[in-house]
């Protein structure tokens, strides 16, 4: 009995003492830092290869035409290098995608997070989510061949949409971003405490007068993180716009009825024609990539930074 | 309706009304404000608290004391329909307001909860301004206001925070102390004119000077509104309150805690002379 106690004791004894490595944890921790650093050189792989095309694009044409051209032909014979055209249709059908999905994605969260029964949400939430899984090259062929001849046969007057055109891909793109507002609102709002709702109907407010003056309004920097984050999706989307948006691009096209490219779209396009490394057409793609890069780059930002406000706003 | 009206229920007994011990009434009691009879709230099939009769007196102060789990705050919160918000929740019996019952079919629970408003446990500002704080009640209310300016400095008044809020208005609820936003929140409360104001362990989140400072602003506030307090606080009770309540959790045969109202009386006669034994032994410590 003494001695099974005594060996027992070392036993324990030497368990403790620092002999045994664990070959596991050192590895996975590898692991995780090579992972962790992939994305970080990615991110910096992709400044680089911008950077020297770019440098190059600059070299023969002047970031004055580059930023203040109301025509950009890369392909004409007779070349030009002004951006406007692209960053208006890029505006545009942000415009249009955010008329739809602001008002649709705050409506749902509201509806979700204020409105429904616990079990409604449990399972609609999850279904909303699954529609930004949609691949975008469904919602171009949706947009192109589904809702723009319905668009083009329902418009009151004879200058109806074009084939392809702003509208119908900012529609599109709206319905597309809907989930991403509509999922990271409700996120926030069911963040807000629930004393704040209480507080709130016992000052004898309304449901309505709840949800809009008092949880909204706490939920706003996750709301507007929300809407940023979908404003650089939008930007940033390209199989909708290249499908269904058209490609012109010697004017700054206004009508939203018409077709024209985007920043993207004009990308997507040349990219896939074939054009010799290291012209200009081809540096050309890497400055307007490089611009791209900068917008959603600053968007990004923009979105971290109310996040961390609102993480703030009940500590 | 006097309170000595409800003795004849098992289980609960009701002092006289006269004796001008402390806590004693500021006036004779008349009709009810507020009257429960037979009220039981249920949690879905479960039955927090059974079968609670007692009166609610005008501009008086009524305390609800009791251990953990007896109810009490059930009860505090069907008194302006705050239950509703909890899925499954449910009460029997009748609560009276005026002689009119709160569950009928056609009273608006937003119109109770106008007339009869509640202060909770922790302090819950809104993150607005100190200003939209107080002004929140009159504008989701629709109140008619000649001067919003005004009603804010009159609540903020009221409520003993105006002269330490006065020159920032404009800054966050949030930015103050527990104690002045509890304060803030009575100032919301009272800013669109309740009759009656509900208050949730208001102190329990409280360090003991904002706590006598509640308590002062709760004597003062007894003057022109009828308030009910839940409250852990014995000492509190017996400073405060003209009534009190003792509830008490009893376990049934399928052991399941039910509260229950054990004795409703003046607070100066609940203290010094309980009618009921388990009063006296949660009174005087022996248990709870």
């Amino acid at each position: 009995m003494s001695t099974s106690t005594s060996n027992a004791g070392s036993a324990a004894g030497s368990a403790l003492r620092g002999g045994r490595r664990r070959p596991v944890d050192s590895t996975v921790k590898v692991l995780l830092v090579a992972a962790a650093l992939v994305s970080v050189a990615t991110t910096i792989g992709i400044v680089i290869a911008l950077v020297q095309p770019t440098i190059g694009f600059f070299q023969q044409v002047s970031i004055v035409e580059f930023v203040t051209g109301t025509s950009w032909t890369p392909t004409f014979a007779q070349k030009a290098y002004g951006v406007l055209p692209l960053v208006a249709a890029t505006l545009t059908v942000t415009g249009v995608a955010l008329t739809i999905a602001v008002p649709l994605g705050l409506g749902s969260a509201i509806y979700l997070s204020e409105y429904a029964n616990p079990r409604t949400r449990k399972v609609l939430k999850p279904i909303i989510e699954l529609l930004a899984g949609v691949p975008t090259v469904v919602y171009g062929f949706v947009a192109l061949f589904a809702l723009n001849p319905l668009l083009q046969k329902w418009w009151p007057t004879d200058n109806g949409p074009a084939f392809q055109n702003l509208l119908i891909a900012g529609i599109a793109m709206g319905i597309m971003i809907v989930p991403t507002i509509a999922s990271i609102s409700e996120d926030s709002m069911a963040a807000v405490p629930r004393s704040l709702r209480e507080g709130a109907y016992a000052l004898a407010s309304t449901k309505m007068q709840v949800s809009t003056r008092v949880v909204v309004p706490a939920a706003m920097s996750g709301i507007v993180a929300a809407v940023v984050l979908g404003i650089s999706r939008a930007v940033g989307e390209t199989m909708i716009v290249t499908i269904a948006g058209g490609l012109t691009s010697d004017r700054i096209v206004l009508n939203p009825l018409e077709g024209a490219a985007t920043m993207t779209a004009f990308i997507a396009n040349i990219s896939s024609g074939d054009i010799p490394v290291g012209s200009l057409d081809y540096d050309s793609v890497f400055a307007v990539g490089a611009l791209l890069f900068l917008i959603t780059f600053a968007l990004n930002a923009v979105s971290i930074r109310m996040v961390r406000r609102f993480r703030e706003v009940y500590e | 309706m006097n309170p000595t009206d409800t003795t004849n229920r098992p289980g609960v007994s009701i002092a006289g009304v006269g004796t001008q011990a402390t806590g004693a009434p500021k006036s004779d009691a008349a009709d009810p404000v507020m009257e429960l009879s037979g009220v039981s709230v249920y949690y879905g099939a479960y039955e927090a608290v059974r079968d609670t009769s007692m009166p609610i007196q005008e501009k008086q102060i009524t305390a609800m004391i009791g251990p953990s789990g007896c109810g009490k705050s059930t009860i505090l919160r069907s008194l302006n329909r705050m239950n509703d918000l909890i899925p499954g929740a449910r009460v029997s019996g009748a609560v009276t307001y005026h002689g009119q019952d709160l569950y009928a079919k056609d009273v608006d629970p937003i119109e109770v909860r106008r007339r009869i408003g509640m202060v909770f446990q922790k302090p819950n500002p809104f993150p607005k301004s100190i200003y939209d704080n107080v002004a929140y009640g009159p504008r989701v209310t629709g109140m008619k206001v000649s001067s919003m300016d005004d009603l804010v400095e009159k609540a903020l008044r009221d409520a003993a925070l105006w002269d330490e809020v006065k020159d920032k208005l404009k800054t966050s609820g949030l930015a103050l102390s527990g104690g002045q936003q509890q304060r803030l929140c009575i100032a919301r409360t009272i800013a669109v004119r309740p009759e009656i104001i509900l208050m949730d362990e208001p102190c329990s989140a409280l360090d003991p000077i904002a706590t006598a400072k509640i308590e002062d602003l709760m004597s003062e506030l007894s003057n022109d509104y009828t308030i009910v307090i839940v409250t852990h606080n014995m000492q509190q009770a017996a400073r405060v309150s003209h009534y009190t309540a003792f509830f008490t959790a009893e376990v049934d045969e399928q052991q399941e805690r039910h509260g229950r109202l054990v004795e409703f009386s003046q607070t100066g006669k609940l203290f010094t002379n309980p009618a009921d034994k388990r009063t006296e032994d949660y009174i005087t410590g022996r248990f709870g």
